[in-house]
């Protein structure tokens, strides 16, 4: 029973990770129909970008501050840079560019930063909580918070303000949006800064207890895409159920069956919900118009 | 007949490309360099078959040239088969799961699709490097001798490792490019780029539509074990790298760099990028940062590719 509590408490703090990177797959895609493969370098963005900011003398929380206004800068740039000029362009080709721009971002990140693993101060000291027989690290709390403040704020501002809808309603039909006056264009770039600015958040939180280096963003985005498309690619209620059971199942495989193939489970798992229903738990299904 | 004609042209050009390219060698190496282009691009051909003629994308295609890889480092070493026997051995398996699998995951599209074979790629290279007693984790194992050189030598045949596979996989490039090329010009070649085009239009003229797509994505995964086989017997090395989640990434973008409409345009494609990293090892350190640019650059300004682009840009139809 102590067991199975640990490993619900591990896999919840991973599990939120994973929901915060599948919440940026969602807000782009809902933006502009781009499944984004660089989501997983702004996680690794958001910790090296704390890392060095704090190792050059900067207080830990303005150095994360930085590192997400920074990142989602990249984000914007991204957008304006890959993604707007190839707008129209089939699948293959746009995954192909997001998939470059996390080659290049990780180059230039080895570049500018090295290659090394690094870690910073967990914000709330390293001594474990007891609970029931199980501990919890203090990080994994603010990992779990951070992660539920950024959905109860999502869920705020696309509900309660004329700016959130203005997004929904560019998810919902670009050509109609357009019509009744929305700037898609500008939703674009705030959708992408947003997406950015989360990830970085979500390498902030988590960079105390998995460490970062440049490389740790292609994981990521993985576990984080499957996620979304577990819960149903482009619905954020479907990215936080996808990332937790994503994040619970890693977890109990690990700790009951076998830690090298904790992986593996993920996806298998989405495999067999992508074959049984092909739309994800949340998605609508659709029907394809002639 | 115009259609056989160009054909044997186009065959002719890459044959000719092959037997002369060797006169411009500096050195040894670049036979090397060489075969590893061609071993690329016969992967790339078969991409081209399932992403440019289906139009279907796979992100897990290096889960196949694992499996190739791995049937000719384990076969002889287990079964005691010849390695060519095992190479075979290696496709079939191939073609046998890509039939398994392909069933369900091609009634997928687009992102779906994309995440799915992507998930079989890194099951499969997960398999490869956990079962450490079977295929020595990531660190590899050593794949028997072909044999192939020591028979040449038999009569008379002096080559270099190098060059005899030079020759190996420009032969192997050749028969897949020939292969390809009559694929396209087929009845199923023709239903499988009307799929391609519309599948509700397809399917309402009696194409079976999940046949044909089950079809190219089978015929893909062979082109891309018996490349997996040919990398590992040429280098009498392997690593679960060969099935890697980057290997498929670089196999995708190789296709659609050179022009994925077309087997020419593919294997201009794995050229180029297996040749800039040779370019580029002086500079190892901005490797990837060249890579990444390249890849969105081509993506945004020559969305076709390269060959159909260069090819409208000296004023014909590109291929």
């Amino acid at each position: 029973m102590d067991a199975l509590l640990q490993f619900i408490f591990s896999g919840v703090t991973v599990g939120a990770v994973y929901a915060l990177v599948a919440l940026g797959f969602t807000i782009i895609y809902n933006a502009s129909d781009v499944v984004n493969f660089a989501q997983g370098e702004f996680v690794m963005l958001g910790g090296m970008i704390t890392v060095f900011a704090h190792q050059a003398g900067l207080p830990l929380a303005l150095a994360a501050v930085l590192a997400i206004i920074v990142t989602a800068a990249i984000g914007v740039a991204l957008n304006k840079l890959a993604i707007e000029p190839a707008r129209g362009a089939p699948v293959v080709s746009v995954i192909i560019i997001t998939i470059g721009a996390s080659i290049l971002i990780r180059g230039a990140t080895q570049l500018i930063f090295d290659k090394q693993l690094h870690r910073f101060p967990a914000f709330s000291g390293d001594d474990p909580i007891r609970v029931m027989g199980a501990t919890i690290l203090p990080q994994s709390l603010w990992v779990t918070g951070g992660a539920l403040v950024v959905f109860a704020g999502l869920w705020l501002f696309f509900t309660r303000t004329l700016t959130g809808k203005a997004v929904l309603a560019t998810a919902n039909n670009r050509i109609a949006a357009q019509l009744v006056g929305i700037n898609t264009g500008a939703i674009m770039t705030l959708s992408f800064g947003l997406s950015a600015a989360i990830g970085a958040l979500a390498g902030v939180l988590i960079t105390p207890i998995t460490l970062v280096s440049y490389d740790v963003g292609v994981a990521l985005a993985l576990k984080g895409f499957a996620a979304a498309m577990l819960g149903g690619m482009g619905n954020p209620k479907g990215a936080l159920v996808g990332g937790l059971m994503l994040g619970l199942l890693e977890a109990l495989t690990a700790g009951y069956l076998s830690s090298q193939y904790k992986d593996a489970v993920a996806f298998i798992v989405i495999l067999a919900v992508l074959f049984v229903m092909p739309q994800g738990i949340f998605g609508k299904s659709s029907t394809e118009r002639v | 007949m115009m259609a056989g004609r160009r054909k044997w042209l186009q065959l002719g050009v890459l044959a000719a490309l092959i037997v002369l390219l060797p006169l411009f060698f500096p050195s040894g190496y670049y036979y090397r360099v060489g075969a590893l282009i061609f071993v690329n691009a016969l992967s790339v051909v078969g991409l081209v078959i399932l992403i440019g003629y289906a139009g279907q994308i796979s992100l897990g295609h290096a889960g196949f040239a694992g499996i190739g890889a791995y049937a000719c480092a384990l076969a002889p070493q287990h079964l005691g088969l010849h390695p060519g026997l095992a190479m075979l051995l290696g496709a079939l398996i191939s073609g046998v799961v890509a039939l398994l699998i392909g069933r369900p995951i091609l009634r997928l599209k687009g992102y779906y699709l994309a995440v799915a074979t992507l998930g079989f790629g890194i099951l499969m290279s997960m398999v490869l490097t956990n079962e450490r007693a079977l295929t020595g984790g990531p660190d590899g194992m050593s794949v028997e001798d072909l044999g192939l050189r020591a028979m040449l030598r038999e009569l008379g045949w002096r080559l270099s490792g190098g060059e005899m596979w030079y020759g190996v996989s420009g032969i192997a490039l050749l028969i897949g490019a020939w292969v390809a090329l009559n694929l396209l010009d087929s009845p199923s070649g023709r239903a499988m780029r009307a799929l391609h085009g519309s599948e509700i239009a397809a399917s309402t003229v009696g194409i079976d539509i999940a046949r044909q797509k089950l079809r190219a994505f089978v015929i893909s995964a062979v082109y891309a074990s018996i490349a997996g086989s040919l990398l590992a017997l040429q280098n009498g090395f392997i690593t679960p790298d060969v099935a890697g989640f980057m290997h498929s990434i670089e196999m995708v973008t190789m296709a659609v760099l050179g022009g994925v409409g077309s087997v020419f345009g593919g294997i201009l494609g794995a050229a180029i990028l297996t040749f800039l990293p040779q370019l580029l090892t002086v500079f190892a350190e901005y490797e990837q940062l060249v890579l990444g640019a390249v890849m969105i650059l081509v993506m945004i300004f020559l969305p076709q590719g390269l060959l159909p682009s260069i090819g409208r840009r000296i004023g014909r139809k590109g291929e």
